[in-house]
C-alpha cells in the first residue's frame, strides 16, 4: 500500500465549498484521489461526505472550487458528464431490471445491436471480455432479480465498468450486506484496485476502511480533517478525528441482570411460521436478549412473528404469564409488544409526511377525542419525547425524511417510548446509524432495561449483541442453535454457532459448549 | 431545484443546531394554515399552494377581460355547476391520499341519481334520496372491500365497477331519460335560495368542509396519509390500513350518490349515461388541483381550487366566445403540465 504522496492524484476535488440555505455542508475541502487507489471518505452523518461524493459524481453542483481530472478542470453538470469522464457512482439503492439477466443488465441502453436487432452472440462475448477484466465472476445468463446483494453490486458496478468508467464512487455499499456478502464485496473492491481501478469508498464500518483503503479522508462539519495513510491510523484515532473528541466506550454499563426471581414479561413457545421452526423465548423483567446470527437465520422473521406482523402456523404467547393471542401488529401494540422495524424507510417511517406525524403514528388515539386530534396535546408529547431520545428536530411538522439516518432511528424509539412498551424488539437498531448517534441508541435500549421493560435486540453485528444483552440467542435456519450466557457470550461462540453448518446436532454445538 | 435545496438546507440547518429547538414558531406563520394544507412546513406549503396562482391570475384576468364574468350571477352559477363535481372531488381526495383512486365515481353519480328518481316516483322524496346516497355508499364499500380484502388493484377495481354500475343503471331506466315534472318539491333539494344562495352550492360548501376536516385534523385522515405514503410502515405502527381506504372508498360513493341526487334535483331528471365522463372530470380536477396520485400527499382545498381553476377555464370560453374545441384541449395541456410539475417536485424531494 502506498501513500497518497506517491502517486499522480487521478481526480482532484479542489477547495470545494457547498452551502445548502443556511448550512455550509462543505467548507474548502480539497481531496487528491490517486488513480487505482481506494480512498474512503469518513465522517459522521452530515459531515460531508455524501455531498462531495455527490459532487464528484456529478450530481451536485460546487458553489466554489473545482473538480480536476488528471490535473486538467472539468465540469460536471451530470451523472452522464462524470461518466463521460470515467467516473461513476453505485447508489446505495440499486437501479436493475430484476427480470433481465446479468449480461442484459450490464448492457441495458448499449446492448450491441445489428440495425433493430440484438446480438445475443456479441453481447455474451462483451460480458465476458469485461467480467474478466474486473476479475468477476458472474453467470450472464442468470436473472438479476434472484442474485443476493452483493452480486447484484457487481452487475451495477460492472455496467458503470462497461461505460468505461474508470473511477467508482460506493455510498455505503456493505451497509445492507450479511456476512459472507460483505466479504465478496471486499474481495470486488479489492479486485477493482487490483485491475487500476479506482474506488472511492463511504462507510460506517471502519474496520472496512481499515481494512480496505489505501488512504482515509476524515470530514467533520462539513471540513476537511486529515488525509492520510489507512496504515497510519486505527479505529480509535478515526473515531477521535469524525468526532472531534474520543469516544470514551462504545456501550453503556449493563443493567444489573434479572435475578433467577424476576418475573418473566414475555415467553413464547413453540413459534412456528415462515422462515421460524419451533423456537422458545422468553424474556425477564428489565433483561436485555440479544439475538443473534446471519442475516436470512430467522432472527427478524422471528420477530415479526412474535409481533403478529406475519402469521404464525403454531405456538403460544405469554405476557406476564397470561396466554395471549396476537394477531396483528395492532394487537401486540395494544398489549404493549412493541417493534421497531429493521428497515426504517420501508417499515418504519412514512418519508414525506411530518415528524410529529410519524412518532404519534402508533398512539394517535392517546391525542384525540372522538376522533379528532388534539393538536397541541399531540405537539407538547411529540416534543418532549423527542428531548428523552435527544432528537433536535427543526419544526415538528416537516418531512421526516430531512432528519438524518440517526435521528430518524431515534424517532422510530421515541414512537415506541410513547407506546409505553413492556416488551420492546429493536431489529438492527444501529444500522446506517452514525457513531455518536449509535451510543444514545444503546443509552436508550439499556435504559428501557433498567425500567422494567423486557428488550429483545436483534443485530448482524456481534459487538452489539454482546455489548448489550444479558442473554444471546443464535438463530441459525429458523431455530434456536444455541444459548449463550454468562463466560459463554464470546464473539467465537456466536460466530461458531450461525455458521456450524455440517453439524445439526444442537446438543453437540459448540455455543453450548463451556469455553469461553 | 431552488425552493427545494432551500427546504432542505432549512431542516438540516436546524439540526445542525446545538440548542433545544425553538419548534412551534414555524409554525405561527402563515398563521394557521396547516389545517389546509395537513401540516407541511413552510416552504413545501407554498410550493403545495401552487394551484392558487394561476388559480387568481386566471380570476383576474377574466374579470378584467370580461364584463359579465365578474357578476355575482356568473360567479354563483359557477359554483352552483360544479357543485356535484366538487363534492365528488373532495371525497375522492380521501380516495387518492389513502393511496386508491376511484374510477366509478361517474357511473355511481349515475346510478344513485337514477335509484333515486325511481324510488321517488312512487314513494317519498325522503325514500328516494336515502335510496340513491345509498346505493352510492354500498358501491363505495363494494369497491373498499374489492380492493383492500380481494386485493384488486383499486384501478381496475373501480373500473370494473364503474361498468355494472353503469348496467344496472341503464336496467333501471331501460335506457330512457326519467323526468320528475311531476315531482316538484324535489327540485327544492338543490334550487332553494337561502341567504341569496342556491342550496345545492350550500350542500356542496358543507360536503367539502366536512371532508376537509376529516382529512385534516382526524385519526382517520392521519391515517390514510400513513397508508398511501407507506402502507407497510403503517400496519406495523398498528394502522387499520384497510379499514381507512374502506372508509375514504364509502365516502367517495356517498359522494357520488349526494352527487348524482343533487344534480337530478337541479334538472329534474335522471339517465343512466349523464356520468359518462364525470368520473375523468373529478379526477382531472383533484390532479389539478396537486394532489399527488401516487397516494400519501394532498389536501381537500387544492382539490377545491383544481376543480374550480377547471371550472373558468371553461366558464371563459364561454364568456369569450372562443371556439369550445380547444377548451378540452386546453384542459388536457393543464393536466399534463399538472401531473408533470407533481412528478417533477418529487424528484426534487429525494
Amino acid at each position: 500500500m502506498t501513500t497518497t504522496a506517491g502517486r499522480e492524484p487521478h481526480v482532484t476535488l479542489l477547495n470545494i465549498s457547498k452551502r445548502f440555505g443556511g448550512v455550509q455542508a462543505l467548507d474548502d475541502v480539497t481531496v487528491r484521489i490517486a488513480a487505482g487507489s481506494v480512498h474512503a471518505l469518513v465522517g459522521e452523518n452530515g459531515a460531508g461526505k455524501s455531498t462531495l461524493s455527490k459532487i464528484c459524481a456529478g450530481v451536485l453542483a460546487p458553489d466554489a472550487g473545482s473538480v480536476l481530472i488528471d490535473g486538467v478542470p472539468v465540469t460536471l453538470r451530470s451523472p452522464r458528464d462524470a461518466l463521460l469522464h470515467g467516473i461513476a457512482s453505485i447508489a446505495q439503492e440499486l437501479a436493475l431490471v430484476p427480470h433481465l439477466s446479468v449480461e442484459q443488465n450490464v448492457f441495458l441502453g448499449s446492448e450491441p445491436v445489428v440495425g433493430a436487432f440484438l446480438r445475443p452472440r456479441a453481447l455474451r462475448k462483451a460480458f465476458n471480455t469485461l467480467a474478466a477484466e474486473a476479475g468477476f465472476d458472474l453467470d450472464p445468463a442468470a436473472l438479476v432479480g434472484g442474485l443476493r446483494t452483493a452480486d447484484q453490486q457487481k452487475v451495477e458496478i460492472l455496467r458503470a465498468l462497461s461505460r468505461g468508467a474508470s473511477t467508482i464512487i460506493m455510498d455505503e455499499p456493505t451497509a445492507a450486506l450479511s456476512g459472507p456478502d460483505t466479504e465478496r464485496l471486499h474481495a470486488v473492491i479489492t479486485d477493482l484496485a487490483r485491475t487500476g481501478h479506482t474506488v472511492v469508498l463511504i462507510s460506517h464500518f471502519l474496520s472496512e476502511v481499515l481494512q480496505l483503503a489505501d488512504t482515509v479522508t476524515i470530514l467533520r462539519d462539513g471540513k476537511h480533517v486529515r488525509t492520510a495513510s489507512a496504515q497510519a491510523e486505527t479505529n480509535a484515532s478515526l473515531i477521535e478525528g469524525m468526532l472531534g473528541r474520543t469516544l470514551d466506550s462504545v456501550f453503556p454499563d449493563k443493567p444489573p441482570a434479572p435475578g433467577p426471581d424476576a418475573p418473566t414479561v414475555f415467553a413464547a413457545s413453540g413459534v412456528t411460521a415462515p422462515g421460524v421452526n419451533d423456537v422458545s423465548i422468553d424474556v425477564r423483567v428489565g433483561e436485555i436478549v440479544g439475538l443473534a446470527g446471519l442475516v436470512g437465520a430467522g432472527r427478524t422473521e422471528l420477530a415479526r412473528a412474535l409481533t403478529g406482523a406475519v402469521a404464525t402456523s403454531s405456538g403460544d404467547v405469554r405476557l406476564h404469564g397470561k396466554k395471549v393471542a396476537i394477531r396483528s401488529p395492532r394487537h401486540a401494540l395494544r398489549r404493549g409488544v412493541v417493534m421497531i422495524p429493521e428497515s426504517r424507510k420501508e417499515q418504519g417511517l412514512v418519508l414525506q409526511r411530518a415528524i410529529v406525524e410519524n412518532i404519534t403514528l402508533a398512539n394517535l388515539d392517546t391525542y384525540s377525542r372522538s376522533g379528532l386530534v388534539a393538536r397541541r396535546r399531540e405537539q407538547t408529547a411529540v416534543r418532549r419525547v423527542l428531548e428523552r431520545v435527544q432528537v433536535k428536530a427543526p419544526a415538528l411538522s416537516a418531512p421526516i425524511a430531512g432528519l438524518s439516518g440517526g435521528n430518524q432511528q431515534k424517532a422510530l424509539f421515541a414512537r415506541a417510548l410513547l407506546c409505553s412498551p413492556s416488551v420492546l424488539l429493536a431489529d438492527e437498531p444501529t444500522r446506517g446509524v452514525d457513531v455518536g448517534s449509535r451510543r444514545a441508541i444503546y443509552d436508550l435500549i439499556v435504559e428501557q432495561a433498567r425500567a422494567g421493560v423486557g428488550v429483545i435486540v436483534i443485530s448482524s453485528d456481534v459487538e452489539e449483541v454482546l455489548g448489550l444483552a444479558h442473554r444471546v440467542l443464535v438463530i441459525r435456519g429458523g431455530r434456536v442453535a444455541a444459548e449463550l450466557t454468562g463466560d459463554q457470550m464470546t464473539e467465537e461462540n456466536v460466530l461458531h454457532a450461525a455458521f456450524a453448518e455440517v453439524n445439526n446436532d444442537p446438543s453437540q454445538e459448540p455455543g453450548g459448549a463451556t469455553d469461553d | 431545484m431552488q425552493p427545494m435545496t432551500e427546504q432542505r438546507s432549512r431542516v438540516r440547518k436546524v439540526v445542525a443546531q446545538p440548542t433545544p429547538a425553538t419548534a412551534g414558531a414555524p409554525a405561527q406563520w402563515p398563521p394557521r394554515l396547516s389545517w389546509l394544507s395537513g401540516g407541511a412546513p413552510l416552504v413545501a406549503r407554498w410550493r403545495r399552494a401552487g394551484i392558487l396562482f394561476p388559480l387568481v391570475l386566471l380570476f383576474v384576468v377574466l374579470s378584467v377581460s370580461s364584463g359579465p364574468f365578474f357578476t355575482k350571477n356568473n360567479l354563483l352559477n359557477i359554483l352552483d355547476q360544479q357543485s356535484a363535481t366538487l363534492i365528488m372531488a373532495a371525497a375522492g381526495t380521501l380516495v387518492l391520499v389513502g393511496g386508491g383512486i376511484d374510477l366509478s365515481v361517474g357511473a355511481n353519480y349515475a346510478l344513485s341519481g337514477v335509484v333515486a328518481a325511481q324510488v321517488l316516483q312512487h314513494n317519498s322524496i325522503g325514500l328516494g334520496v336515502a335510496a340513491g346516497v345509498g346505493v352510492g355508499l354500498l358501491v363505495g364499500l363494494a369497491n373498499g372491500v374489492i380492493t383492500t380484502f380481494f386485493r384488486i388493484n383499486s384501478l381496475i377495481a373501480t373500473l370494473a365497477m364503474s361498468f355494472i354500475a353503469s348496467g344496472i343503471a341503464s336496467r333501471v331506466t331501460n335506457g330512457n331519460l326519467l323526468v320528475l315534472t311531476g315531482k316538484p318539491d324535489f327540485a327544492k333539494i338543490a334550487r332553494t335560495d337561502f341567504l341569496t344562495v342556491r342550496t345545492s352550492i350550500w350542500i356542496m360548501v358543507v360536503c367539502v368542509l366536512l371532508l376537509g376536516l376529516v382529512l385534516s385534523r382526524t385519526t382517520t385522515g392521519r391515517y390514510l396519509y400513513a397508508a398511501g405514503g407507506n402502507a407497510e410502515a403503517a400496519r406495523l405502527a398498528g394502522v387499520r390500513v384497510k379499514g381507512v381506504r374502506i372508509v375514504a372508498f364509502a365516502a367517495s360513493g356517498a359522494a357520488a350518490g349526494i352527487a348524482g341526487i343533487i344534480d337530478a334535483s337541479r334538472v329534474l331528471s335522471a339517465q343512466a349515461s349523464s356520468g359518462n365522463q364525470l368520473a375523468f372530470t373529478v379526477l382531472a380536477g383533484i390532479v389539478v388541483g396537486g394532489t399527488s396520485i401516487l397516494g400519501g400527499d394532498g389536501a381537500i382545498w387544492r382539490t377545491a381550487a383544481g376543480v374550480l381553476f377547471i371550472a373558468l377555464v371553461g366558464n371563459g370560453y364561454d364568456l369569450l366566445g372562443v371556439n369550445p374545441l380547444y377548451e378540452q384541449i386546453t384542459l388536457g395541456v393543464i393536466l399534463l403540465l399538472a401531473v408533470g410539475v407533481d412528478a417533477w417536485s418529487r424528484t426534487q424531494r429525494t
